[in-house]
């Protein structure tokens, strides 16, 4: 399929053309016409060619092992591994948001894990374009579980950052820590009362928010969470799963 | 959880990091993987066949032979593989189970060795997938009933020490146990069209001389047809008697369809007898002779395919009444229209609207006797809707009642019926277990309290002992639902109680009558409370502790409050303090089962 060109220069084909084959306006306005007639008529070759298209975007090879190998921290027999599980559960090579969630559902079978799979999905998915590839998998993986300290607190904060514009609101955490309770699910102990997100907030608040202007940074969260004891070793906790 | 989504887990434990800025609390210990060594291929060969898997493929199910110790047992040195003498093709399926955590069932494969198998390599077959499961159960289904007409068939050749009457009814039911009911049954259908054809010529006109009136032979040969009829309903009269007296449930047989036919078949010849030279009822008598023509259905005792016919009629009330309901509109609608079409025209046969059903239903059904026909051109437009509406109306309803005669015949529709909301009951069923499965077995191993010990002062004897119960994967997820508790400073628990902790939050609201026990007890209901909540659950299932329990609760939600300075509580004690807390709550029960008494 052609790339489509500008209008001025379209306008400059349509006259060259008329001229060169001598015919009027009317006549080429008709013939038009006819063709518009026709493909309205019969749509289906137009949507068969352009589901071929969506069908090949579907599937989705990644990066040589090399690259991968270069450009994350794991080793090539573990980048194997993730692949073929990756692979397994996806076989067209991409996941998309609803899959997504469907897997990570399935960890928490008591509770709602949709909603922090969407801001999950939204964190992974670092070109913004729907769909989590295998590189976008792995190099998310690769901070989480080989990156530093740093790292991991940067991804964290973009996490959390649901806007993406370099501050952590009230609401953005709210909305965090709402999907985090809902994971829980319903029968929990002691039951979940209403303004229990909202008083997380407010603790987390007053941790990370030193200058009280009721936004976190990126400097005020990393700095807080590297003078917390607990924080630090829990960032440690998941060195080993691959 | 599916095999598949294990692949995920360490994206999803890689992905907790998002929780621990925000967590308040250490989190607990991970298990660590003692045995790290390279995920290697094994060969499986079945058969001949060689199959080959990764390790961890196989370790995915620990419950199944081939996922646990059970598959060392056919280990071949010398060819360093595993040798199943088993059928290739069916391993095929079963190998598939463990690669994508669907089980498949193929269609060509029997039912009774794919069963076999399954139990062979220890797969309950419930957890065949939704594709084809319906198949499987229907092929089981079709295999137990063959397996108990089989049965059946060998219990009717045996069971010497039946009484006179059980033989007799067994006789009945099935000519071929035994010759003499082979005679019986003959002889009765024999019977049966005897008196079905003397009915039928009895009203044929024999004429006996050329001048005289055609009478019926009945009439003419009045004594003949008579002895003929007495001998029928004596033979059909001592068949009733036998069948009653062996009957097993006489109430039961009485009521029966066949003995009210057996009945009204001989009801009218006694009648007959009783009232004969009367001659107000006579022209009653005459109309009671009808009632011999039902003797043509005794003959459905003989014929199987009369019984079908009877049996679909019955099972197709709903269309049947659909065809009469939507026809009786029709005529209605157009006997109306047709009346006052031809109300105009003069010396009209329509001269009511039921003289127009007449016409109506002989158009509608395509007959067209000829007797009634509209005169006006209004009238002959009506007529001609009104019978190309007729064949619509008769041809839509009949090919379901075909449809399903033919599928009794093949005795399926009964069970199809009741199969659609048992597989649908089943299918939630499963899905629920399968949900539940996987969170009540996080509940269970919390409550051994094995959890608890992986606290970060976590210590290694009972980490050891977690490997022998649980599999590394279910103790990482275990983990992963640990630290997500953490993170929101709650804890997963079931629904039971969940609801006592329900009714305690609404029983809060209101003051609670002992304020004196919460302070009396409230330091040492606190820094046991919540270890040894657990273990009273495993002591007490007894309904006169959830009161005690109750109370208890209320106690927790109440210190509920102060969380982090009983964490750290919690904490501090050691596993030997389990048992001395056991005493202690044992001591709040018995007190407040006191309290409780006054």
């Amino acid at each position: 399929m052609s790339v489509p060109v500008k209008r001025t220069q379209w306008d400059e084909d349509l006259s060259q053309f008329r001229k060169d084959h001598g015919l009027s306006k009317k006549v080429l306005l008709n013939c038009c016409l006819v063709r518009r007639i026709i493909s309205w008529a019969s749509p289906k070759q137009k949507d068969s060619v352009e589901d071929e298209l969506e069908l090949s975007a579907a599937r989705h090879r990644p990066e040589a092992l090399e690259q991968l190998e270069a450009q994350t921290r794991f080793s090539r027999k573990e980048l194997q591994i993730l692949y073929r599980g990756f692979k397994n559960e996806c076989p067209s090579g991409v996941v998309n948001e609803d899959t997504f969630k469907e897997i990570y559902s399935q960890f928490f079978p008591q509770g709602d894990a949709s909603t922090y799979a969407h801001f999950l999905f939204d964190a992974f998915d670092t070109d913004h374009n729907g769909s989590v590839s295998f590189e976008d998998f792995v190099m998310g993986l690769s901070i989480l579980l080989r990156g530093t300290v740093q790292e991991k607190l940067n991804w964290a904060f973009n996490l959390y950052d649901i806007n993406k514009d370099g501050y952590i609101t009230k609401e953005e955490m709210l909305d965090i820590i709402k999907s985090i309770y809902d994971m829980m699910g319903k029968c929990t102990y002691p039951t979940l009362k209403e303004e229990t997100p909202r008083q997380h907030v407010e603790i987390f608040f007053q941790k990370m928010d030193k200058n009280r202007d009721g936004v976190v940074t990126i400097d005020e969260f990393i700095d807080c969470c590297q003078n917390d004891e607990n924080i630090m070793k829990s960032m440690q906790l998941f060195e080993n799963v691959i | 959880m599916a095999a598949g989504v294990a692949a995920w887990l360490p994206f999803a434990r890689a992905a907790a990091i998002g929780w621990m800025p925000v967590a308040n609390l250490p989190m607990p210990v991970a298990p660590t993987n003692k045995n790290k060594h390279q995920d290697e291929i094994i060969i499986l060969n079945v058969s001949g066949r060689r199959f080959q898997t990764w390790r961890n493929t196989l370790d995915r199910y620990p419950d199944t032979l081939l996922g646990s110790s059970e598959k060392e047992f056919f280990f071949n040195e010398e060819t360093r593989e595993y040798f199943f003498d088993r059928d290739p093709d069916v391993f095929r399926s079963i190998l598939n189970f463990y690669r994508t955590g669907k089980l498949h069932y193929p269609r060509y494969e029997c039912i009774s060795a794919y069963d076999e198998e399954l139990s062979f390599f220890g797969i309950i077959p419930e957890i065949i997938s939704d594709c084809c499961y319906e198949e499987y159960k229907d092929r089981k289904r079709e295999n137990i009933e063959r397996l108990m007409d089989d049965l059946e068939d060998k219990k009717d050749s045996k069971l010497p020490n039946m009484t006179f009457r059980e033989t007799m009814w067994r006789a009945f039911e099935n000519p071929h146990t035994s010759t003499m009911a082979l005679v019986f049954y003959y002889v009765t259908g024999f019977f049966i069209a005897i008196s079905v054809t003397t009915n039928v010529i009895e009203t044929v006109p024999c004429s006996s001389m050329p001048n005289q009136r055609d009478v019926p032979c009945g009439e003419r040969y009045t004594e003949a047809f008579f002895c003929m009829d007495t001998a029928c309903v004596m033979i059909f009269t001592v068949e009733y008697l036998m069948r009653l007296f062996a009957a097993p449930s006489r109430y039961r047989f009485m009521r029966s369809v066949m003995s009210i036919i057996d009945v009204v078949a001989i009801l009218p010849y006694y009648i007959g007898l009783v009232m004969t030279n009367n001659e107000d009822v006579s022209g009653a008598f005459v109309t009671l002779r009808v009632f011999r023509v039902f003797r043509i259905f005794k003959f459905s005792r003989h014929s199987q395919g009369l019984r079908i016919l009877g049996y679909t009629l019955k099972s197709c009330a709903s269309e049947l009444g659909f065809l009469l309901f939507s026809l009786t509109m029709a005529i209605i609608i157009f006997a109306t229209v047709m009346f006052y079409a031809e109300k105009g025209s003069s010396s009209t046969k329509f001269t009511s609207i039921p003289a127009s059903f007449w016409y109506t239903i002989v158009t509608m059904t395509t007959l067209g006797y000829g007797d009634m026909v509209p005169k006006t051109i209004a009238g002959k437009i009506f007529g001609s809707i009104c019978s190309l509406s007729g064949v619509l109306v008769i041809a839509l309803p009949v090919p379901v009642i075909v449809s399903n005669f033919s599928r009794i015949y093949h005795q399926n529709q009964r069970a199809d019926k009741r199969r659609a909301q048992k597989v649908q009951k089943a299918r939630l069923a499963r899905m629920r277990i399968s949900k539940s499965g996987s969170s009540s077995a996080v509940l269970h191993s919390k409550r051994n309290g094995l959890n608890q010990s992986l606290e970060l002062t976590g210590s290694l004897e009972e980490d050891q002992q977690l490997k022998k119960t649980t599999s590394l994967l279910e103790s990482q997820h275990h983990h992963l639902l640990h630290c997500l508790e953490k993170t929101t400073n709650h804890e997963f628990v079931d629904e039971r109680l969940y609801e006592q902790g329900y009714l305690q939050t609404a029983l809060q609201n209101f003051p609670s009558q002992s304020p004196s026990l919460s302070s009396e007890e409230g330091i040492t209901g606190t820094c046991c409370s919540r270890r040894t909540k657990k273990n009273i659950q495993a002591l007490s299932a007894t309904h006169s502790h959830t009161h005690n329990l109750q109370e208890l609760s209320a106690l927790h939600i109440q210190c509920g409050e102060q969380h982090p300075l009983n964490t750290r509580l919690a904490l501090s004690v050691s596993t030997e303090g389990v048992s001395t807390c056991k005493l202690h709550i044992w001591s709040i029960i018995s007190n407040q089962a006191l309290i409780s008494v006054k």
